[in-house]
């Protein structure tokens, strides 16, 4: 046997060993020492070539290294096809079922109404309002009298009103802020753009239809060339905001004693989209809020000239915006505060 | 208010569908509920004839009746109403048919006697009980004998008209008439139209000025007139007027009756009519009632008055409430042959006041309260005249008595166009405006510039130029005006620092894992002021609904305690809730009581639901302390943040609850529900705060300030204490910040421990500080010196032991 013959031989026999090799660890810690190590096949071997004669040496070592780099590198490769085998079965092992219920992020929900409610402010904030809020215990004068409903007045009947004192009240509605804004705001220094949300007052029996306290927005603009038309527009844009652009919008004469013109604002039915149904007991149409142009009235008891200045004011309710949005049939819901119901919104 | 759809149509040509028409009087006038068409939803509902009929075996009310209802044989039903008879036209609901209520009628057995549908009263096809006459209200209803059988009944009996529901605001009382509508729908269509009137054709010699002594208190009716009329035949109205009565919801009475009714309906005019030989000595004075006199109305109610009631009055008692009701005792019944016809104006304001002060709101005092045309007073009085006489044989005296204060004059208004399209934003010309007011029946004159409107004395709403904008606005259509947004000086649109710190409260609550609650602001006067410290009064409800909201709240903590209750009675036992709102503290220096912006939470159960991988785990104090905590810390208060232990209140557990201080002001309490509240609230543990976010938005903040990360590594150093068990955290704490030096950046509390190898009456902590230098690597021996001192300090100051 040559020289050769035995570098042949490690060669044949180390490529089925590393080829049947069955993990990394074998590979690295034995086969891999065994053939190419200090101590290994290889070496050894090469111990014989100071035997050889000595124009022959170098050829037979550059052979030794030839097979030392084919053993290398199929050593090499067997280890990473070895690695990713090892891999894919610890990743088969880790397998988990995906669809069991995941850990819980501690969260609160955001009450339906405030969501409405800061939805109006954010979209008035854009276009220049001030928010404001007013008292909730209001004076006579500034609920009623200063809006046009003087003590005899048939449209006080149609708010029932909580009285602490003769002169002292629950507001029975937002509108007393503004006859409040209107005595304060120095028209000199630009116009009156005003929404001041807050909860009112009325001496109802809650059930699912009426509650003794909910909620209300009011606007007011007041400035030189305020129209009617700019009424209609504003609150074109809002019911576009809160309801989408889906809907039409319908202004019918009605009758506030603070405001003339007044209408009442109603917009295409949620749930028949016009048709009729049992929501919009067959007409089509659901009220959604009230307004018009400031009455005189209003703009000389708050001291403001009438001649030169006017504008428009609304009123409406976001807790009805809720139940329409929604389909809340009961205004209790809104303040039970069941969980089960909160949390249904975000 | 119903309107016939068919009445208005006998008077103005418009071909136009009544539900079309209702949408048009929606857009331009005033608000309608509905249209309504009583024989909608009715079906195969006919005339029958009654041809006989024997009594039910085993009955002794019903009647078996053999009908004819126009087919080859007659139809047998077995009828219960006591009224059936021989010959008469009668309502019936075949098998097959449909009546109210969307009710199907098939063949059925009474008491084993076949019957073939159903002979049918009123109310049973759809009438409301009220408008049903009285005579009709326990039995079936007879048709007019001319009906023809086997016809749906319907049309006889008016069931086919629409009948449109306004809804009238309190400034339109002119709409409470078909004349009034007749005016709003002939401006609205720009049409004519012609209200006609009965005419009376003769009358008595008599005056009634000789017959009657009239003493009127003007400042009670400023238009007061009587006409008598003898010889009346009472009996019921001719169907057609009783279709009238029922179609707008009265009830037909009788013919003299009706006719005032009928009247009212169609002018606007309540009438009334008196039985005159009921009246004593024919004496009649409009005057206030006398403290204690008592009248007993015609719905047989009697009623004690005092001052501030109006009666019409005879020579000794009332004999009606001005303006709401007549009398029993001069209530004209089958034997009157003389009345006293009455038709006035009476003060809104008197009306109104005793209409609510007698709970008695009737058709009549609805229009006084809304006011009423003096104008159309005597013209109403000649109709109903020339009405009665037409069907109950009556004859007037030729004379009304009448009692007038000098009248009014129409009111004027001037305006302009360039006003009008002030207001609209529109670009009405003269021509326009004039159209528009002539349509409304408003007399119109140009001066100069101004257009000077008269207006007639039905619209008494109309006092100043706003109120002729809108009639202009509503009749050209608000559909018709544009849509624009105000252009105005720029003005600046944001939040004040009070509104974003409320806004963050509830952002972070619900960050936190509250949920917003909204409760109640009016409470029961217990809860109002539950977690008070002090005895003040909570602000109370002068006629409060209930006991349970009779006073304003002067805590939030006790709403969501309530809201607490209500979850976990329904079995949703992990509650997290938060309420931003107001509390009201009576203000002796204001008349109303001060507002306080409030925050308030509260936590019960876990904070988490027990499931497969998480498990639930009962809330505790560090848990609402956790909440409230870092949302304080995230405000950057300029003061320190402590947590005060305080027994003070007395609804919250006396060891496990604190005031929350901000440098020296109190803002609020954090802390365990008392166990004795809780149990009277039936829930389970609570743990609660709350904070006035007023004060919180006065206190001095920090801006937001960075400190740059140290580049050098830090050391960290244990250290077990054993002390007494009173010492708090916050002392350990405090000592150690106070003598840690400058390179002390961490101070943690890892560990607690009472019981097993710890003496009684101590306790084991141990805490890990960290220490770093911003400038340079720290030592050992820098370290150890700190760590030193600390100990010493902690030694000195608490008699403790280092372990």
């Amino acid at each position: 046997m040559s020289l050769k013959d035995d570098l042949n031989q490690i060669k044949e026999n180390g490529l089925v060993k590393i080829e049947s090799s069955k993990s990394v660890k074998e590979l690295n810690d034995q086969i891999r020492v065994d053939l190419l190590g200090k101590k290994g096949l290889i070496t050894q071997t090469l111990r014989g070539i100071s035997n050889l004669p000595v124009e022959e040496r170098p050829e037979m070592g550059s052979y030794a290294n030839s097979i030392r780099d084919t053993l290398q590198v199929a050593i090499d490769n067997k280890a990473q096809e070895l690695e990713e085998k090892e891999l894919n079965e610890k990743l088969k092992s880790e397998k988990i079922d995906v669809t069991l219920p995941e850990n819980k992020v501690i969260k609160g929900h955001p009450h339906v109404i405030q969501q409405i409610v800061d939805q109006i402010d954010d979209l008035f904030l854009g276009m220049g309002y001030e928010v404001l809020s007013g008292p909730e215990v209001e004076e006579d004068v500034y609920n009623f009298e200063m809006m046009n409903l003087p003590k005899d007045h048939p449209a006080r009947d149609m708010q029932d009103t909580f009285y602490i004192t003769d002169e002292i009240l629950m507001r029975t509605q937002t509108s007393p802020m503004q006859a409040r804004t209107l005595e304060k705001h120095d028209f000199s220094k630009g116009p009156l753009k005003m929404i001041s949300p807050g909860l009112v007052y009325r001496r109802d029996t809650d059930d699912p239809t009426h509650s003794h306290q909910f909620h209300q927005v009011e606007g007011i603009v007041i400035d030189e060339n305020i129209t009617m038309a700019d009424l209609k527009g504003t609150l074109e844009v809002m019911i576009e905001e809160l309801f989408g652009d889906k809907f039409d919008v319908r202004l019918r004469p009605s009758y506030f004693p603070f405001t003339e013109p007044s209408v009442e604002v109603d917009i295409t039915c949620f749930k028949c989209m016009g048709k009729g149904c049992s929501v919009c007991k067959g007409s089509g149409w659901i009220e959604v809020l009230g307004a018009g142009m400031v009455h005189p009235n209003v703009l000389k008891m708050a001291g403001v000239d009438a001649n030169e200045y006017g504008g428009f004011a609304f009123g409406l309710g976001p807790d009805r915006f809720a139940m329409l949005k929604y389909g809340v049939t009961d205004i209790r819901d809104f303040y039970l505060n069941d969980l089960r119901f909160l949390s249904q919104f975000n | 208010m119903l309107i016939s759809y068919n009445w208005l149509k006998e008077y103005l040509d418009i071909n136009i569908s009544a539900d079309d028409l209702a949408e048009k009087i929606e857009r331009s006038s005033v608000e309608v509920d509905s249209v309504i068409t009583r024989s909608k939803g009715l079906k195969k509902i006919i005339v029958g004839q009654i041809m006989s009929f024997e009594k039910h075996p085993d009955s002794d009310h019903l009647n078996i009746c053999q009908v004819d209802t126009g087919e080859d044989e007659l139809e047998q039903i077995v009828c219960g109403a006591p009224n059936v008879e021989v010959g008469a036209k009668v309502i019936v609901a075949s098998p097959g048919a449909r009546i109210a209520d969307n009710v199907k009628i098939k063949k059925a057995k009474m008491r084993g006697i076949e019957s073939r549908g159903m002979l049918c009263a009123l109310d049973e096809i759809g009438f409301p009980k009220d408008v049903v006459p009285k005579e009709w209200s326990d039995g079936i209803y007879f048709l007019p004998e001319d009906a023809v059988v086997g016809n749906d009944v319907y049309e006889y009996i008016g069931m086919n008209d629409s009948l449109i529901d306004l809804d009238v605001t309190p400034n339109r009382g002119d709409m409470l008439s078909i004349r009034g509508t007749l005016f709003d729908l002939a401006a609205i269509y720009n049409k004519n139209f012609e209200l006609e009137t009965n005419e009376v054709k003769n009358y008595l010699n008599d005056n009634i000025s000789d017959l009657i002594n009239l003493n009127v208190d003007e400042t009670l009716s400023s238009n007061y007139n009587l006409r008598i009329i003898k010889n009346v035949k009472v009996e019921a109205s001719p169907l057609w007027l009783q279709i009238r009565l029922w179609n707008a919801g009265i009830k037909p009475i009788n013919n003299i009756v009706d006719v005032t009714n009928y009247i009212m309906i169609k002018l606007g005019q309540p009438l009334h009519a008196y039985d005159l030989d009921k009246i004593n000595q024919n004496d009649i004075s409009v005057r206030r009632a006398k403290n204690g006199e008592t009248i007993t109305t015609l719905d047989d109610v009697e009623r004690i008055l005092n001052e501030t009631d109006v009666v019409i009055s005879d020579s000794k008692s009332p004999i009606a409430l001005a303006g709401l009701m007549g009398g029993k005792d001069t209530e004209v019944d089958d034997n009157t042959t003389n009345i006293l016809l009455e038709g006035a104006n009476f003060n809104s304001v008197n009306t109104r006041k005793m209409a609510q002060k007698q709970n008695l709101h009737t058709d009549a005092s609805q229009r006084f309260e809304r006011k009423i045309d003096d104008s159309n007073i005597v013209n109403s009085i000649e109709d109903a005249t020339g009405l009665i006489e037409m069907i109950a044989n009556g004859e007037a005296t030729k004379d009304i008595l009448t009692k007038t204060v000098n009248k009014s004059k129409n009111k004027i208004i001037n305006i302009t166009s360039s006003r009008i399209n002030h207001v609209l934003g529109t670009d009405f010309d003269n021509n326009t405006i004039i159209d528009i007011f002539n349509r409304l029946n408003f007399e119109v004159e140009i001066e100069n510039d101004s257009i000077k409107v008269t207006i007639p004395s039905r619209r008494n709403d109309i006092s100043m130029d706003a109120d002729l904008i809108e009639e202009i606005a509503r009749i050209y259509g608000y559909d018709n005006i544009g849509s624009t947004l105000p252009t105005t000086k720029m003005t600046q649109g944001k939040l004040s620092k009070k509104q974003k710190l409320i806004r963050n409260s509830r952002k972070s609550m619900e960050e936190y894992g509250l949920t917003h609650a909204i409760s109640y602001s009016l409470t029961s006067e217990e809860k109002s002021s539950q977690f008070s410290t002090n005895d003040q009064e909570s602000v109370q409800l002068k006629f409060p609904m209930s006991m349970d909201h009779s006073n304003l709240r002067m805590n939030l903590l006790s709403g969501l305690l309530d809201d607490v209750a209500y979850n976990q009675a329904r079995n949703v036992k992990n509650v997290a809730l938060y309420e931003q709102g107001r509390i009201f503290i009576p203000n002796d220096n204001d008349v109303r009581p001060t507002e306080i912006e409030h925050l308030a939470g509260v936590i019960s159960g876990s904070l988490v639901e027990n499931n497969w991988k998480q498990k639930s785990k009962k809330v505790d104090f560090y848990d609402i302390k956790g909440i409230l905590n870092e949302f304080l810390k995230n405000l950057s208060f300029v003061d320190e943040i402590t947590y005060v232990a305080t027994d003070k209140y007395s609804n919250m557990h006396p060891g496990r609850t604190a005031d929350i201080l901000i440098g020296d002001t109190k803002i609020g309490f954090i802390g365990q529900v008392h166990p004795k509240l809780v149990q009277k609230y039936k829930i389970d543990e609570v743990y609660g705060f709350e904070i006035n976010l007023d004060i919180i938005n006065d206190l001095p903040k920090k801006e937001q300030l960075y400190n740059q990360i140290s580049q050098y590594p830090s050391i960290k150093r244990d250290i077990a204490l054993l002390l007494n068990d009173d010492i708090t955290h916050a002392d350990v704490y405090n000592l150690i910040k106070k003598r840690g030096g400058a390179y002390l950046t961490k101070i943690d509390l890892f560990d607690i421990y009472e019981g097993e190898n710890i003496p009684e009456g101590k306790k084991s902590m141990a805490y890990s500080l960290i220490f770093q230098d911003k400038n340079g690597t720290l030592t050992d021996e820098d370290v150890n010196k700190s760590m030193e001192k600390i100990q010493n300090n902690l030694e000195k100051e608490f008699d403790l032991e280092i372990r």
